[in-house]
């Protein structure tokens, strides 16, 4: 598999009067292989969104380089680039820029001179992909945040982007919307194959990629599979982050002495630690 | 909160619905030149007729007409009276004091009402019949030849259908901020009308900051989404003349060679 999008020693700093300036990014490397799931978790404020900006060229590294299907991103190529990039974010309202579904979805088709027939087309096909065909006609503020939230997937689909990132797209959905959410883009994956970045808070989110990049304050600090990563245990905790429901629960049932083995990230892998366990009483 | 958008969109499969877009805007524009037209009880009949005509046509329940009406009755009852009173032509029908009310005030004052009312009625079916959006369309595609003196028409339309758009989200949100006002005690709805005032300033600067936070968001998101002005970007909304169009307005062009006909008579 070839590599899709690379940062190489990335810093990055928000203007600013103070004369101390902190790095919003510093010196972040890594990349993504064509039909990865990445997850990029941290605390509020560690960078996250800050990364995503600097991915699709709304920022410029101050230092380092951004790399998307091994050309540098720069300002002649960059349109090129966004529009094989698709970006979903945090509020469902603030990026439903059409006046219906249909027109939403159509926005970024209109921007790149996608002609009209082969418009009509992939908004069809975008929105059955998300399963909102039937709402063609709908106004944004008749739809539920999930709703809101496939659409704009949909929106970013449309374009047959080579990368969706996913910048805390289920942070303010109600549990119902989130799993509309999380269960299309696992759908996505499993018919196209698409590459996909969600950055999140959601450690039961996290848990789903193949590859975990952990933030702190700017920086990298660690790198690995959801396994790897919630190996850490305590330093998790130490920098900010919550972990999975059926983790936290196994780590009581342990401190009240019960024999548990397994990290137990999800809670069919915990009650099948505690089946076990149990059973070699 | 419905109340507000007056002479909103009422969806509907009739000849005039399905009108273009900018078929419905170059007839109300010239209806409001025609209704100047008439000058007599037949031209103004048949001003009503045609009114009348729309109405059945589009199938618009005249209450939606008469709450279109509502925002400016004060307006209308205001002009009737200020006839009544000041135009001293014609023999004099009624006499009480100073006031005095002559046959040609009450004409005028008749004929200046009809007049009001209708061109009233006409605008609301155009926004009755035609989504903001359509309308939007519309006056984009009408416009575009004031492009050639530096007009920025796709900007304007796209600003419009952009705040269209976003009038519920932005009256929701009013709703819930005056909601968490009023439960942390302030009093938007009694007391004396400077304290009601004082009291929307804690509505207002919320308001204000979200607003602003959500351009910021929306730039954004247009901007990832390719969005660079108007310039080699194609519509996804194809708007279609067709003969009905073209009918109506040689209809209304007809009425109005009907009206230069009968005026003055
Ligand atoms: N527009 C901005 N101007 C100045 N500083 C910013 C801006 N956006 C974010 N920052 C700062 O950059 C750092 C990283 O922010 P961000 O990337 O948004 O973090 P995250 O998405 O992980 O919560 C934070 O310290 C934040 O205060
Ligand atoms: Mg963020």
């Amino acid at each position: 598999m070839s590599e899709i999008l690379a940062l190489q020693q990335v810093t990055f700093a928000y203007p600013s009067d103070e004369t101390e300036v902190r790095n919003a990014v510093d010196n972040v490397s890594f990349s993504i292989t064509e039909g990865e799931w990445i997850a990029i978790v941290g605390h509020n404020g560690s960078g996250k969104s800050t990364i995503a900006k600097l991915m699709n060229g709304l920022l410029y590294p101050n230092e380092g380089n951004v790399r998307f299907m091994n050309q540098l991103l720069n300002d002649d190529n960059l349109w090129d680039i966004r529009s094989q990039m698709g970006m979903v974010f945090q509020n469902p309202d603030n990026q439903f820029v059409g006046a219906t579904v249909q027109d939403d979805v159509a926005f970024a088709l209109e921007n790149n001179g996608v002609l009209h027939d082969d418009m009509v087309k992939r908004v069809q096909q975008a929105l059955a992909q998300v399963k909102m065909q039937d709402f063609l006609d709908h106004e944004p503020h008749h739809l539920s945040g999930g709703q809101k939230q496939r659409v704009a997937i949909a929106g970013a689909l449309a374009l047959y982007p080579k990368l969706l990132i996913l910048d805390e797209a289920t942070s303010m959905l109600d549990p119902q919307g989130r799993n509309e959410v999380l269960q299309t883009i696992q759908q996505l994956r499993e018919e196209t194959g698409l590459t996909v970045i969600s950055i999140t808070h959601d450690l039961e989110e996290a848990i789903l990629a193949d590859r975990l990049l952990f933030m702190n304050n700017g920086q990298k600090f660690a790198e690995g599979t959801p396994d790897e990563i919630f190996a850490l245990g305590d330093t998790l905790l130490d920098l900010g982050l919550d972990l999975p429901f059926a983790m936290k629960l196994s780590r009581l049932l342990q401190e009240k002495g019960v024999p548990l083995i397994g990290l137990n990230m999800t809670e069919e892998e915990l009650v099948n630690d505690l089946w076990i366990s149990n059973f070699n009483k | 909160m419905d109340k507000i958008i007056f002479g909103r969109f009422m969806p509907g499969d009739t000849y005039v619905h399905k009108m273009d877009p900018r078929a419905k805007l170059i007839f109300t524009f010239l209806f409001i030149f025609i209704v100047f037209l008439a000058n007599n009880w037949l031209t103004y009949s048949i001003l009503i007729g045609l009114t009348l005509f729309v109405m059945l046509l589009s199938r618009i329940k005249p209450i939606y007409l008469i709450n279109g009406l509502k925002p400016v009755i004060f307006l209308l009852i205001f002009t009737f009276f200020l006839h009544l009173f000041f135009t001293k032509e014609g023999d004099l029908l009624f006499e009480w004091g100073i006031l005095q009310i002559y046959e040609g005030g009450l004409r005028q004052g008749i004929y200046i009402s009809i007049r009001f009312a209708v061109l009233v009625i006409m605008t609301s079916f155009l926004t009755l019949t035609t989504s903001p959006i359509a309308i939007t369309d519309g006056i984009e595609i009408l416009l575009n030849p004031l492009k050639k003196i530096k007009v920025p028409v796709h900007e304007l339309a796209l600003m419009m259908s952009i705040s269209l758009r976003f009038i519920p989200t932005l009256m929701d949100e009013t709703d819930k901020i005056m909601k968490a006002q009023m439960a942390r005690g302030s009093d938007l709805t009694t007391g004396p009308i400077k304290e009601r005032i004082k009291a929307v300033v804690p509505l207002l600067v919320p308001l204000f900051v979200s607003a602003f936070k959500r351009a910021e968001d929306l730039a954004t998101a247009m901007e990832v989404r390719g969005y660079r002005g108007g310039e080699g970007r194609t519509r996804y909304r194809q708007l279609a003349w067709r003969t009905r169009d073209t009918m109506a307005i040689l209809f209304l062009l007809l009425v109005a060679g009907v009206l230069v006909y009968y005026r003055g008579m």
